[in-house]
This record gives C-alpha cells, structure tokens and sequence, in this order.
C-alpha cells in the first residue's frame, strides 16, 4: 500500500513564536518536525510493517509543503522511517491559509497517485502552530476521500478501515473504505525516535523537490491571492506578569478565597 | 440585511449556553437563522423564539449522526443557499470545526476557527500562537464562516421574540457517499460538572496530584468548575485524556483558572494563558506557572485546597 503522511515544519514551541512581516506569517527560523505529525508517521510504519514492509512494496511517503527550511521535517521523518519524501516549496505558497494549502496539498497528492494509487493519506490532529485542524477536512473535502479525524486507534482489514474517537460526551467505533484520509490523536501510538542505523539509511533516500508548475497549480490560486481569509492586523499581546505570590503558612486557602471574592469568582 | 445562519447541531432538550452566545452575535451581525441537525425540543423552540430567531431550517434526511462530518456539511452548505446566508456561525468543538471547513470548500468560503469576537463588517478577532499574539482577520470571499469559542460574549435573548418560520433542506442524495460510517456510539458517564471547553471556572492538575485529583474535584464542586489536567497527569492515567489542557489537549479560556501541581511548562501555559484569571498553587517557588499566575501560592496543594473548599462552604453558609 501506499501511504502519504502530511508533516510540517513548525516554529518549536519551546521558544516564543512570533508573527512577520507584512502578512503577518508565522516566523519559522526555530522551526521542527511538528510534534503531532510523528504519531502520523510512526501509524503509517505500523501499518506497512504490519504487511510485509518496503520489501512487500508498501511504502509511506513523507509530504512536506513550506519554504526551504521544511526539507528539515521531510529529513527527519525519514530518519524516523519514512521510504521517501517529498517538498512542496514555491514562492507562491507563503501566506496560504487553509484552503488555499489544502488545494496545494490535494493536487500534491492527485500528483503523487498519478502512477500508482494512493491508499491513505494521514496526518496529525492538529499542527502545533495554526492550530486551526481546517486542514485535513478541507483536504478530504477537495479530494472526495472519507475523513476518519482524531483517531486514537487505527486497525485495517483489506480495504476496510477501523478506527476508535475518544470524543468529550462519547467514544465512537467509525469505518471507511480506503482511500481514505485519517488524522490520529497523540493517543494511538508511542512513536519511535531516529537511530543511528535510520539516521545513515536516511542519507540514501530520495526527496523529491516539487514546484506548482509540477503539480498543475496556478500561482494565482494559493498564497494571499487564492486565500480566501486575510489577516489584516496582529498585536502582540502583552505579556502577563506575576502578580501577588504567597508562601503558605497555614492559612493559604483562607487567603485564596479572599482572592476570589475580590474578583467576585464565588 | 445579512442573512446569518447558526448551525445548531443535535441540542438535545435544552439550548446550551455556546449555542445561545451565537444566537446573540448573529443577533448582532443581521438577520438570526437557524440550521438545526436532531430532534426540537419544545425548550429549544421557545429559546430560539425568545433569541429572535427568523428562520429555523431542518434537514430532509434524519441519518446524518451515522457518519463522520460530511453529510453534515452538505445539509449545511444546502442551508446556507437556502437561507442566502452571507455569514456562518458555528460553536468551536472539533466537530463543529469540521463541519466548517468542509462548507468552506463546498462554499468557496473562507474559515476563521476559536473567533472570540466579531464586528459589525464580519472582522473576527482572535488570538493565535497559544495566546501570544492577537489577531483581526477577515473573510474575502462572498460567505464566510466563523467558529466562535464559548464564553465570548453574554448571551441576551432579543427585545422581541419571533415564532421562526420552519423550512425543510434538502440534504443531497450523494451526502453520504465518500463518508465514514459511525458504527458504535458509546456515551460515557456524564460528570455532572461543566464541559471543559465552555467552563467558566477551571481546576487543574497536574504531576503534583500524584494520582489523586479528590481535593481538586471538591474544589471544583464548590466552585462549580470543570476539571483539566496536564499532560504528565493524562498520560500517567490519573485522569481521562479529554481533561487535557494545553498544546496537544484542549486550549481554554475560562473567567478562571486554577492550577494545582503543574509546573507551567510551555506546552501547558500555551492551553490555558488567555485565561483572565490564573491562580497557581505549586510547592516549587521555581515553577514557570507563577511567572503568569494573578495569585500564586507556593505551598502544598494537599492543604491548601482542602482548606479553600471549607472556607468557600463556611462563607456560603
């Protein structure tokens, strides 16, 4: 089978992000593999392991869009395991929104499933940096595929596939038929880390470098002029401060009450 | 007029208080529509009525909860040309989410998810990079679609009540065609405590509990708070995972915020920082969360809540 996993390049959110330039775009110099998409990926290894792995001809297809600097998420997945990966950069596409990348990442993936079909597209539940989880619907949505969101099980019959939702109110049992495009929660998987022997094998696999004109899309239908949203004023917020810090001398709760009757919380 | 259409998605017996919040900003935008998907309970009648409420639309299949989000976003993409709505809103919830991103495609309309307000032109505001920065956006597309978190504004019914005048949309045939089926549908027990996302208190806790959430649980009971949790409180299985607060759980921004026992790592502060209120208990005076906490207590959570629950039903009487 064959198994596309969406990763992104993501400013790490161990330092402060930030917002530039005119567009206001995520700034992306302290950027990593998006914690989320290695559940993603390490489901896609399972799933082909499970079969027989590259030597039965399965392969999972690491599929990055973004500047330059997200060949580094492509790198690291396969690292991680990945058999090939590709890079979706173009100028064009800085300053997408969601649907103008879900028209990129769909015409990406009709690209790559032109030769031989594409089984599964997965990927995370969310990117660690919009935020906004738009895409993975909006992709089924372009590329008519049965969505399975926020899976936190993943099992898979032929075609048939199974997963469980662990939702707020209930759980949930879903099935689809493949092709299908599932997105999984950090709850179905441990992922793996790169090791030495993936981080040399990784040196001899492909990245294939994709530009618009490859994939058959117009400049004009992504970036800020096929965005359908414009984000027309950011402000940094102002940082919080601390404010009154106590030490406990036995009569701490008495004081975290008044505190709240202060501002009228009870 | 701007026609807008709220999408009202299985409310069961009583409107909840996200779905009259939406009521009262589409209120404030034009011309109040509803989209509903279940059954109308007489409540959620009146309550529409009583909100000013034009027009109420029910969709002609009544199959769309067997399966995952499609279908739904076709009788909602039928509605909105139906309604010859200009503006869509939506609660936040994940689903809800889903649904608008799909009519956005549908639609050739532009998404604005966890919008905390909306002016008079369709300009959402919202805050992005875990609070860090806040934004104004705007649709440039002739529909546009918003998703408003819960708590954003006070819900008010309208001067007048209206009796909506009910239509029937017609789901497409093909609604269910490249969908995933639910096949099983289990409810968990409810809590009886506020669901996480629409609190307006929070009590969480993290590594510090050690595997006992009772005290915060009590807490929160006074205090009528949902309960929320870190990720190493989750992932240790002292709590389920739906409590989960931060970068990889659920971001919220509640009147209030109490923090038992969790450090304050970057990922959690991320869920929890537009919070109007933080208060912090901790035994570690070095932990990050008291560098943003409004009241911070460096003690033991183990006696200072206790204690706090008391003082809460000794002044309540």
């Amino acid at each position: 089978m064959k198994i596309i996993v969406l990763v992104k390049h993501v400013p790490d959110a161990q330092f402060d992000r930030h917002l530039t330039g005119e567009a206001n775009t995520t700034d992306r110099t302290e950027s990593i593999l998006s914690e989320l998409d290695e559940y993603a990926l390490e489901a896609a290894l399972q799933l082909i392991e499970a079969r027989g792995g590259e030597a039965a001809g399965h392969k999972v297809i690491a599929l990055s869009m973004g500047p330059a600097g997200a060949v580094n998420a492509v790198k690291k997945s396969l690292q991680i395991g990945a058999t090939e990966g590709v890079h979706l950069m173009d100028q064009a596409l800085a300053g997408s929104d969601a649907a103008a990348t879900s028209l990129a990442l769909a015409a990406a993936v009709r690209h790559l499933g032109a030769e031989t079909p594409v089984d599964l597209v997965l990927t995370g539940m969310a990117s660690t940096d919009g935020e906004t989880s738009l895409v993975p619907a909006q992709l089924a949505e372009r590329l008519d595929l049965p969505q399975v969101t926020f899976a936190s099980s993943l099992e898979l019959d032929g075609t048939r596939l199974t997963a469980r939702r662990d939702g707020d109110a209930h759980a949930e049992t879903v099935e689809a038929t493949l092709p299908a495009l599932v997105s999984v929660t950090d709850q179905i998987n441990d992922p793996r880390y790169p090791n030495f022997k993936g981080i040399m094998a990784a040196k001899k696999k492909t990245i294939t470098t994709l530009g618009l004109a490859d994939i058959g899309v117009d400049p004009s239908q992504v970036g800020p002029s096929g965005s359908w949203t414009a984000v027309e004023s950011a402000e940094a917020r102002p940082a919080r401060t601390a404010g009154t810090i106590i030490t406990d001398e036995g009569d701490a709760g008495i004081k975290l009450v008044d505190f709240l009757a202060a501002q009228k919380m009870l | 007029m701007a026609k807008v259409l709220v999408f009202i998605d299985n409310p069961g017996q009583v409107l909840k208080k996200s779905s009259l919040e939406l009521l009262t900003i589409a209120r404030s935008l034009g011309e109040p529509a509803v989209a509903l998907n279940g059954e109308l309970h007489d409540d959620v009648a009146a309550a529409l009525g009583a909100y000013g409420v034009q027009s109420l639309y029910r969709p002609s299949a009544a199959d769309l909860n067997d399966y995952l989000v499609g279908p739904k976003a076709s009788y909602l993409a039928a509605a909105v040309q139906t309604a010859d709505a200009t503006i869509v809103l939506t609660e936040n919830s994940a689903e809800a989410r889903e649904v608008a991103a799909r009519l956005g495609i549908k639609l050739g309309a532009g998404v604005i998810t966890d919008v905390v307000a909306v002016d008079p032109d369709g300009t959402a505001h919202k805050s992005v990079l875990a609070g860090s920065y806040t934004t104004a956006a705007k649709a440039t597309t002739p529909v546009t679609v918003l998703t408003v978190k819960a708590n954003s504004v006070t819900p008010e019914p309208a001067v007048t009540g209206t009796a909506p005048v009910t239509s029937t949309v017609r789901v497409p045939d093909t609604a269910a065609a490249a969908s995933a089926r639910i096949t099983a549908r289990n409810e968990k027990p409810a809590s009886g405590r506020p669901d996480l996302a629409e609190a307006r208190i929070i009590v969480a806790g993290g590594r510090g509990v050690d595997g006992n959430f009772g005290p915060l649980e009590d807490l929160a009971d006074a205090l009528g708070a949902a309960i929320g949790a870190s990720r190493a409180a989750t992932d240790a299985g002292w709590i389920g995972h739906d409590a989960q607060v931060g970068q990889t759980g659920k971001t919220v921004s509640p009147q209030l915020y109490i923090s038992a026992g969790i450090s304050g790592a970057i990922q959690q502060k991320a869920g929890m920082q537009t919070a109007k209120v933080i208060v912090a208990v901790n035994k570690d005076a070095e932990s990050p969360i008291f560098e943003i906490a409004d009241f911070g207590i460096v003690g033991d959570l183990f006696q200072v809540l206790p204690q706090a629950t008391e003082e809460i039903k000794k002044r309540r009487g």
